[in-house]
């Protein structure tokens, strides 16, 4: 097996699109190694690309922010001004597993590691993120609800990698809440994710808003009649209502060993009304 | 009690009832402790296990050559580098073992019996090449179709797993084999009777799934043995007497010929007193000529060493309107893994023991299912019925109307009372516990809605047993303690304030070991709650040799005779008249003086400890319910608990608030999940749900000490009680707080929020 | 396929190292450094018995490959104590008995320290979820988060 750590994007490319066998991008390892250990993955290449500069920073682009691939929650939260403006993507990150996970878990990791149920992949889709790929054909963007097609299924081509992620100029009055559940406090893989983006008018009337559903089907979900339910509402109880309706409408989810298909049903409704909640209460204050 | 047992040191300090740093403390918070994967011996191979991927199939044949042509194999065993066992159940300590099941679980023989089962291991020279190798031996199997719940597998037309099964304790003996391995049955007045006075009578089944004792750390042994067939073995156990002995029997050594050191335990409650890896790297290092370390995965602990029996339980009590318990049956049936030897006998006998109940009727069934081999958890059996008995008296509470403090005072045992299992209970503290719950806070602290409050009631026996600890006075008057049981909780600090209030020294001068097997006789295993109990007894017998022998020496030094001297707070004093020719004399006086006045200074303690006494506990759990998700919040936990004697509060305490967490883990999250295809599916941390830190809240210890009189300090053991109440408790504050009563464990919020919706009842 | 030549500073000592690409630091740390305080209770990131930092943030070993360390600082449990003196945490833990077995005590304390490197006057619930990630089985967490929350405490006084 080998290792390599390149320093510079078109490095890593290089080395994953000349690679023979299987290659795996190592950011946290939180995932990788997990699977390594349990005999699920055995890769020909590793290839590091924590010492790639664009895959570590953060920083303010066009009105928005670009996070790389490789920083980890731990460090988004640190970050002084992020959590204000992406308060949702900040906190889906630092629920991935435990403090220890945290210091090493990165939003590039998180999505590709291809699970409906990844906990920083609601938000960063309600957020309305673009992941940016670098390939041996360059670079191109893709919205992140575009990269996970199914479980351990996504859309880069050989040799491509998320090189980092563009979060969107923010409106005033606006903010994005994300909450799973868990049976647990802490630890737990996501039971049901929920991501909501929205922004306020003046009056506190809703006029944009994005709501992604995780772990509820094969791919985390966009879904847009959860959105349209609740655009032109101060989210009453109606409002609240139709929220609810979309949400279980589109859940397509599984019986495993964490939650039956009625219970995701259920629960997705519910967590879909408590994240536009937060959200909104958030957008309020902003 | 409270005060001293009239020992104490001459300044009238004494040790034992205070809060003393453990005498391992310095190393387990620096890392320095050696735990069972710490050892390592030079030019030692890793060893590892091959182990069934299906849950029942005849092993047609193993074809190992492959494996051991691959280089850096030194070794590689299967079936064949064991004996068979012939059938029959033969002492090792206390327990009863059925050496053919032993040797068949260490490694399989005929059939695989469960998914993880040992088929085959192999030394080498890495990790890596270990488990290359693995891959390399080629298994047969004839796949046989499987049962994993008991009540299927009890079925006339289940899948049978052993064909010479015949079920034990019924009448007429079966014709037919079965999985059905033992009826047992206790009785105590005339039940039909009973319930024909009863005013209420409530029946429920209950079912509970299968759990694992859940320890950090996995098992771990390190085996060397020498050209003349001597054997050191290194492990993390609760018993390396016992482990020495199932080796020797297993591999036909003899025991003076195997030398077991126990490791600092990483965790064992219950699920480290049987042996699993030891027989495999003694055969592998005999075969190898070199040392073998083998260690578990975090995988195979779940697949492949005992978890406790899922159990299907059903219950039915009388009781007059006044609340008197008139009549209480209960049937269960456990489930025993792939060999017999579940506890349902325990089970048995403690599910009604909290209450004077004169008519009293408990059948329980063990039965045998594709699954691993049950080890003990923590009052084995206990938990499981208790928490469907409690559920009951909470129901008879409600319906009557009553307190459910008040109803269990009414039926409380007492001593005197003479429970369904036999004995007569001489002083025992339930009622103190009960009593210590009603005044506290906690119970006087209003509820909001969703939230629930409950209470349960809990017992364990205790035992004593096979005990030997030496104590040798050195040179300098510091005292070496040799105990023989592991410690797993902070033993050594308690055993140390014995010894140093016993022999009358301070507690820094004492220093505490666990032996190994060659160097003490024979001790019991750490469990049923006996190493402090068992222990401390043990140091006072030791501790009366040292002050006799002192004291005849004394009246040697000072030409006096016995009835002279005594010995009193730390030192052999002169009575009367001598008393003022010549001065006390401590033990490190004697000490520097010992080789002139007879030699070295020392006493062992060799006992089986009798006067166990039960330890009772009541708990008091308040949480809030999740009415949208099913999802249950512990807001806040009380446990009072009857020690006799607390050796050490600290250490006391962490017992009450270590069963206590376990509990509730049990209650609401842990659960073996398997597939149809009898495969687990949770074999790892992330999906065998244990509480985190932010699961629970502080856990408040009320200590209630009953002296127990056949103790010469009052002790009673405590380790095991703690986890028996809480699944009761949580039940029942999960009825309080919802409406509904959960008969089915673990109470996880798919079931919760199911049973909500059935009632409508999932709305804020 | 040769081994990785890793140079790397452990509880501010200058090591080398040889490791195999799939070795795990905690692998390296236990076996090729012998450093044993860290422990192995799931290799999957799930107990925090293996924890460390990593450069001052606190990681599971078992989640980091020897082969990434190369000139990155590590701080283990044998690090946690200067000399004879123990740190504050250290002495807490044995005053509040807040461990019974003692395996998942070296990952605790790492953990602990960590939060406190951070803030000296953490919530009770705060320090609940950040050692949300150390499982232990036998205390219930009781005495842990007292010792935890007592140290603060003192070192806020000084």
């Amino acid at each position: 097996m080998r290792y390599e750590a390149p320093d510079s994007l078109e490095g890593a490319v290089a080395l994953l699109a000349a690679a023979n066998g299987d290659a795996r991008v190592l950011a946290g390892g939180t995932d990788l190694l997990v699977q390594m250990r349990a005999d699920v993955l055995e890769p020909e290449l590793i290839v590091d690309i924590k010492r790639i500069p664009e895959t570590r920073a953060v920083t303010e682009e066009k009105g928005g922010w670009r996070i790389g691939a490789a920083v980890t929650g731990a460090e988004l939260k640190e970050h002084p001004r992020l959590k204000k403006v992406w308060p949702g993507v900040v906190e889906a990150a630092n629920l991935i597993g435990s403090t220890q996970v945290q210091g090493r878990a990165t939003l590039g990791g998180n999505l590709c590691n291809g699970s409906p149920a990844a906990d920083s992949v609601p938000a960063l889709i309600a957020a309305g993120a673009l992941a940016t790929l670098a390939g041996p054909r360059g670079k191109r963007d893709l919205p992140v609800e575009d990269v996970m097609l199914g479980p351990r299924k996504l859309a880069l081509q050989k040799g491509e990698m998320v090189a980092s992620f563009l979060l969107p100029a923010r409106p005033a009055r606006s903010s994005d809440a994300y909450l799973r559940f868990i049976p647990r406090t802490e630890m737990d893989i996501a039971v049901v994710g929920a991501g909501v983006s929205l922004t306020l008018d003046g009056g506190g009337v809703i006029t944009a808003a994005r709501v992604s559903l995780g772990a509820v089907a094969a791919r985390v979900l966009l879904v847009s009649e959860a959105a349209q339910a609740i655009i032109g509402s101060r989210l009453d109880k109606p409002a609240q209502d139709r929220l609810e309706a979309a949400a279980r409408a589109v859940c397509r989810p599984i019986d495993d060993k964490r939650g039956t298909i009625e219970f995701r049903i259920d629960v997705a409704a519910v967590l879909a009304r408590r994240t536009a909640l937060i959200a909104l209460d958030r957008a309020r204050t902003n | 009690m409270g005060e001293t047992n009239g020992h104490s040191q001459a300044n009238g300090q004494h040790y034992v009832g205070t809060r003393q740093i453990r005498p391992d403390g310095a190393d387990k918070v620096t890392g320095r402790a050696r735990f069972g994967a710490d050892y390592n011996l030079a030019g030692q191979l890793i060893g590892r296990v091959l182990r069934s991927p299906h849950p029942h199939a005849r092993i047609v044949s193993i074809d190992t050559s492959k494996a051991e042509a691959l280089p850096g194999v030194k070794a590689v065993i299967t079936r064949q580098d064991f004996a068979d066992q012939p059938s029959e159940f033969i002492p090792a300590g206390e327990m009863m073992m059925n050496y053919k099941d032993v040797v068949r679980n260490v490694m399989a023989r005929e059939k695989a019996l469960y998914e993880g089962h040992a088929v085959a291991a192999v030394a080498a020279t890495s990790t890596a090449i270990a488990r290359r190798a693995l891959k390399l031996i080629d298994v047969k199997y004839e796949v046989l179709p499987h049962v994993i719940d008991v009540v299927e597998a009890m079925r006339p037309d289940a899948p049978l797993l052993h064909d010479d099964l015949f079920t034990v304790g019924v009448e007429p003996k079966p014709e037919k084999p079965s999985n059905i391995a033992k009826r047992v049955e206790i009785k105590q007045g005339d039940v039909a009777a009973g319930f024909k006075k009863a005013d209420l009578i409530i029946e429920r089944e209950f079912k509970t799934a299968p759990v694992h004792q859940g320890y950090i750390e996995p098992h771990a042994a390190l085996a060397t043995v020498s050209e003349d067939g001597s054997t050191e073995l290194w492990t993390t156990t609760q018993g390396h007497f016992i482990v020495r002995a199932h080796c020797a029997r297993l591999l036909g050594l003899d025991i003076g010929k195997v030398r077991v050191t126990a490791t600092e335990i990483g965790g064992g409650f219950g699920g480290k007193t049987v042996v699993y890896l030891e027989p495999l790297a003694i055969a592998l290092s005999k075969k190898a000529k070199r040392p073998v370390k083998m260690v578990m995965s975090r995988e195979e602990v779940f697949k492949a060493s005992g978890p406790t029996s899922g159990a299907t339980v059903r219950v039915k009590m009388g009781a007059t309107k006044d609340g008197k318990f008139v009549a209480a049956f209960a049937e269960l049936k456990y489930q025993a893994g792939a060999f017999q030897g579940s506890p349902v006998q325990p089970g048995t006998m403690c599910a009604y023991a909290p209450y004077d109940i004169e008519n009293v009727h408990v059948i329980g069934y063990d039965v045998v299912s594709n699954r691993p081999k049950v080890a003990a958890y923590r009052a084995p059996g206990a938990p499981i019925s208790e928490y469907a008995v409690e559920s009951v008296v909470d129901e008879i509470a409600k319906k009557l109307g009553l307190d459910p403090i008040e109803l269990r005072m009414m039926n409380a045992a007492h001593e005197g009372t003479k429970a369904a299992y036999g004995p007569k209970f001489g002083p025992i503290g339930l009622e103190e516990t009960l009593n210590s719950i009603k005044k506290t806070e906690h119970w006087n602290t209003p509820l909001r809605k969703w939230q629930g409050r409950g209470v349960a009631s809990g017992f364990w026996f205790n035992i004593g047993g096979e005990t030997s600890v030496s104590l040798t006075v050195n040179e300098d008057g510091t005292i070496s303690l040799m105990a023989g049981t592991p410690d797993i909780g902070g033993l050594r600090a308690s055993l140390a304030s014995v010894a140093a209030d016993e022999l009358g020294v301070s507690y820094d001068k004492v220093r505490p070991i666990i032996g190994d097997t060659g160097s003490l006789g024979f001790n019991f295993l750490t469990g049923g709650s006996r190493s402090a109990f068992s222990g401390s007894m043990a140091i006072v017998e030791a501790a009366k040799q040292i002050k006799a022998e002192l004291c005849a020496r004394a009246c040697k030094l000072w030409e006096a005779k016995p009835d002279q001297v005594e010995w009193k707070d730390g030192a052999v004093r002169p009575l009367g008249a001598l008393a003022e020719k010549v001065k006390p004399m401590t033990i490190a006086d004697f000490a520097k003086v010992s080789g002139k006045t007879g030699g070295p200074i020392g006493g062992v303690g060799r006992i089986n400890a009798q006067g166990a006494g039960p330890s009772f506990g009541t708990h008091l759990v308040d949480l809030e319910v999740d009415p949208e998700t099913g999802r249950t919040t512990i807001l806040r936990y009380t446990v009072a608990q009857d020690a006799g004697r607390a050796l050490h509060p600290a250490y006391v305490e962490g017992q009450f608030q270590g069963g206590a967490v376990q509990g509730i883990g049990w209650a609401l999250n842990e659960e073996y999940v398997y597939g149809t295809d009898g495969k687990l599916q949770n074999a790892g941390f992330l999906d065998y749900r244990m509480p985190v830190a932010s699961d629970v809240p502080m856990i408040d210890a009320i200590l209630v000490e009953v002296g127990n009189p056949k103790h010469p300090y009052g002790v009673r053991g405590v380790g095991e009680t703690p986890i028996v109440p809480p699944l009761g408790a949580i039940a029942n504050a999960m009825e309080n707080a919802t409406g509904i009563r959960f008969t089915e464990l673990p109470m996880s919020p798919p079931k919760v929020l199911k049973a909500l919706k059935e009632k409508g009842l999932n709305k804020v | 396929m040769a081994k990785h030549h890793i140079e790397a500073t452990v509880n501010g000592d200058a090591v080398e190292f040889l490791c195999e690409t799939e070795d795990t630091l905690l692998d390296v740390l236990r076996d090729t450094l012998q450093l044993t305080g860290s422990k192995e209770g799931c290799a999957s990131g799930d107990c925090g018995a293996c924890s460390v930092t990593l450069d001052g943030r606190l990681v599971c070993s078992c989640l980091v490959l020897g082969c990434e360390v190369a000139g990155r600082k590590i701080e283990t449990i044998e690090g946690l104590a200067k000399g004879e003196t123990l740190h504050p945490l250290q002495k807490q833990f044995l005053e509040h008995a807040a461990l019974q077995c003692g395996i998942c005590t070296p990952g605790f304390l790492v953990a602990g320290k960590a939060l406190l490197e951070k803030t000296l006057d953490p919530t009770e619930t705060e320090v609940r979820y950040w050692l949300a990630g150390n499982l232990c089985r036998c205390t219930g967490y009781d005495k842990i988060v007292s010792a935890v929350m007592d140290t603060a405490a003192a070192m806020r006084k000084g």
